[in-house]
């Protein structure tokens, strides 16, 4: 998962030129990704109200009920309706991956924007920092955060932040070292503007481009990472739905209810395609060097 | 490929160690709630916990404590005893790093056999619904959550057809069919997620290569194609495949580490979990500090090779 950092082959993305929105707006991929990203905001801002039963409620009546009007997705051991559960489980992994993937920019980027901006021995140490987080792999490393804060959704999306803020520390670098001796950051420089505001009033909005498609990539991978640590018992606890919990429920009936196994990952893999299609367009559309590529 | 650059990377490889080993060090000192306490259960009296602190040694400096257990691994391989079953968690390691890597090589394996294919058939036509196909698989490859992939073999494989057992692990030397039975469904769930993804590298590998001069001078000069594409293209491509393999070890022994669990396979990451929920700490710092190894081991040895399949790339 760790692999997945943006490379920037030195091109400058600019996410302010001219025409990016009509560019964007008109991009297959980002039509597509941003469609499904849509549908699973609305899944979780109004999944609550969608949701046509409530999601813990048992219904000894219907235990195992296959896929039906009634039941679009069937419902589980309990008799509980699986679409709504899938509807509620938006609004966790949504959360989750917003909150994580915030703390992870909001750390990543600023030590990036540091470390490029001044580079020097402020660099050497804080990417030596960042190689060793990339010597684990990621899984591991949640897992070990994991181990030290104890279960629960909160320190999930701590574990989260931890494991992708070094991914967005050493894309920010990347992309402020290729503007940080622009003209108009020397200009600024020249009129004696303090470090704080260069970085943030120039260096920064020019440096976005890389940085906001590793956030749409980083959303794909925070959703499965959550889903990953719910699906061993150590994300989102019982009874709240959560997409990774349902299926580690599921695998117990796969035969005589295999829409338990099939459903909840369905809904994973969706929102996770969304964000990467989102990112991989973005990319495109952002990184003249990518156009045409593939 | 200068001696230089090769100790540099050597210098680098054991500075990211020592990090890594600090902060797997760390683990105990962070955790709440004390590994005697853990061991003895919480009925243990408050004199009890610390008399079994002071015999572990928990009592002293945290330097004297890493200086001890570090020294242990590095001359000793003495990893500690474990705290759930009391034996030395070396052997533990050592009796499942055959099925982790098994595993791993089994899925490296699948995994070539679907990217190279599919790479190669869709560079060879750019834009054609084959290339679009094989790029949709990798997107999908891409955003498959791995334990689901799981779920969805054993589903189709062990409980409708019934032709694979859905867990456990055989070795080899139990012979070829039960060893293969076992590993096939846990291989082919990491397969095939990393197939799907290297596809997408191996056709851009190849791309790159088939817009270089040499091949429109091979062509224009008449050489038939299939022998353009065996000498020219796949030769000089082959380099970045060897790196992307590399690279991809890397995530698919992340993968694994899921998977085993999902197969109740026993390996590393399979004692990852368990040590985790059981809080038995010192096999979770054995398995983070050895999965650390081997992932900068991976590394090096990649970028390394690169340079050594490659006689242009030289490294200042």
């Amino acid at each position: 998962m760790a692999g997945a950092a943006v490379t920037t082959r030195g091109g400058t993305p600019q996410a302010r030129s001219p025409g990016f929105w009509r560019r964007a707006t008109r991009h297959g991929l980002v039509i597509a990704g941003g469609a499904i990203v849509l549908l699973l905001g609305v899944a979780a801002l109004f999944g609550s109200a969608l949701a046509p039963l409530d999601p813990n409620q048992m219904d000894f009546s219907a235990l195992f009920a296959p896929p039906s009007l009634a039941h679009p997705f069937g419902t589980d051991e309990f008799g509980r309706d699986l679409f709504s559960r899938i509807l509620h489980g938006a609004v966790v992994s949504v959360k989750v991956a917003f909150i994580a993937v915030g703390i992870s920019a909001a750390a990543g980027v600023s030590l990036g924007l540091l470390a490029g901006y001044y580079g020097g021995w402020v660099d050497e140490v804080l990417m030596r920092v960042m190689d060793v987080f990339f010597a684990l792999p990621a899984v591991l490393l949640a897992i070990v955060v994991m181990a030290i804060l104890g279960r629960g959704v909160e320190n999930a999306m701590i574990a989260i932040a931890i494991v992708y803020a070094p991914i967005f520390a050493r894309v920010t670098r990347g992309a402020v070292i290729s503007v940080r001796d622009r003209e108009y950051v020397n200009a600024a420089r020249a009129l004696g503007q303090s470090g704080t505001r260069i970085m943030l009033a120039h260096v920064l909005p020019n440096a976005m481009g890389p940085i906001i498609v590793q956030t749409s990539l980083s959303l794909a991978f925070a959703i499965l990472a959550e889903a990953a640590l719910s699906f061993f018992g150590l994300g989102t606890q019982p009874p709240d739905p959560s997409w990774g919990r349902m299926l580690s429920e599921g695998r117990a009936y796969l035969r005589q209810a295999p829409w338990m196994g099939i459903f909840p990952g369905l809904a994973i893999m969706v929102s996770v395609l969304g964000f990467n299609l989102l990112g991989d367009g973005l990319r495109d559309v952002l990184d003249p060097r990518y156009r045409g590529r593939r | 490929m200068s001696l230089n650059y090769l100790l540099k990377r050597l210098g680098t490889m054991i500075l990211v160690l020592f990090g890594v080993s600090l902060i797997t060090f760390a683990i105990v000192p962070l955790l709440p709630g004390s590994p005697a306490r853990v061991t003895l259960g919480v009925q243990a009296t408050p004199e009890s916990v610390a008399a079994l602190e002071r015999r572990m040694g928990l009592d002293r400096p945290l330097a004297v404590r890493y200086l001890d257990w570090i020294g242990g691994i590095v001359t000793r391989g003495d990893f500690g005893e474990s705290l759930i079953s009391g034996s030395p968690i070396g052997d533990e390691v050592l009796r499942r790093a055959p099925a982790t890597f098994s595993l791993a090589l089994v899925a490296l394996l699948i995994g070539l056999l679907i990217a190279l294919p599919a790479g190669f058939l869709s560079a060879l036509k750019p834009g054609s619904a084959r290339d679009l196909g094989v790029s949709i698989m990798s997107q999908v490859g891409v955003s498959v959550p791995d334990f689901w992939m799981g779920i969805l073999l054993i589903m189709l494989f062990s409980e409708t057809l019934g032709w694979l057992p859905s867990s456990g692990y055989e070795p080899l030397a139990a012979g070829l069919w039960p060893w293969l039975s076992h590993i096939l469904l846990p291989a082919a769930t990491v397969g095939i997620i990393s197939g799907s993804i290297m596809a997408r590298f191996v056709r851009s590998a190849l791309l790159e290569v088939l817009g270089q001069d040499y091949v429109r001078t091979a062509h224009a000069k008449g050489v038939p194609r299939r022998s353009v594409l065996r000498k020219h293209v796949t030769r000089n491509a082959a380099i970045s495949i060897v790196t992307i393999i590399g690279l991809q070890m890397a995530t698919l022994l992340s993968a694994v580490v899921v998977v085993e669990i999902i197969f109740a396979w026993p390996g590393l990451g399979q004692l990852a979990l368990t040590a985790t929920l059981q809080r038995d700490y010192p096999a979770l710092q054995a398995a983070v500090l050895l999965s650390a190894v081997i992932f900068t081991v991976i590394n090096l040895v990649t970028d390394v090779s690169y340079s050594f399949l490659d006689p242009r790339v030289t490294y200042a």
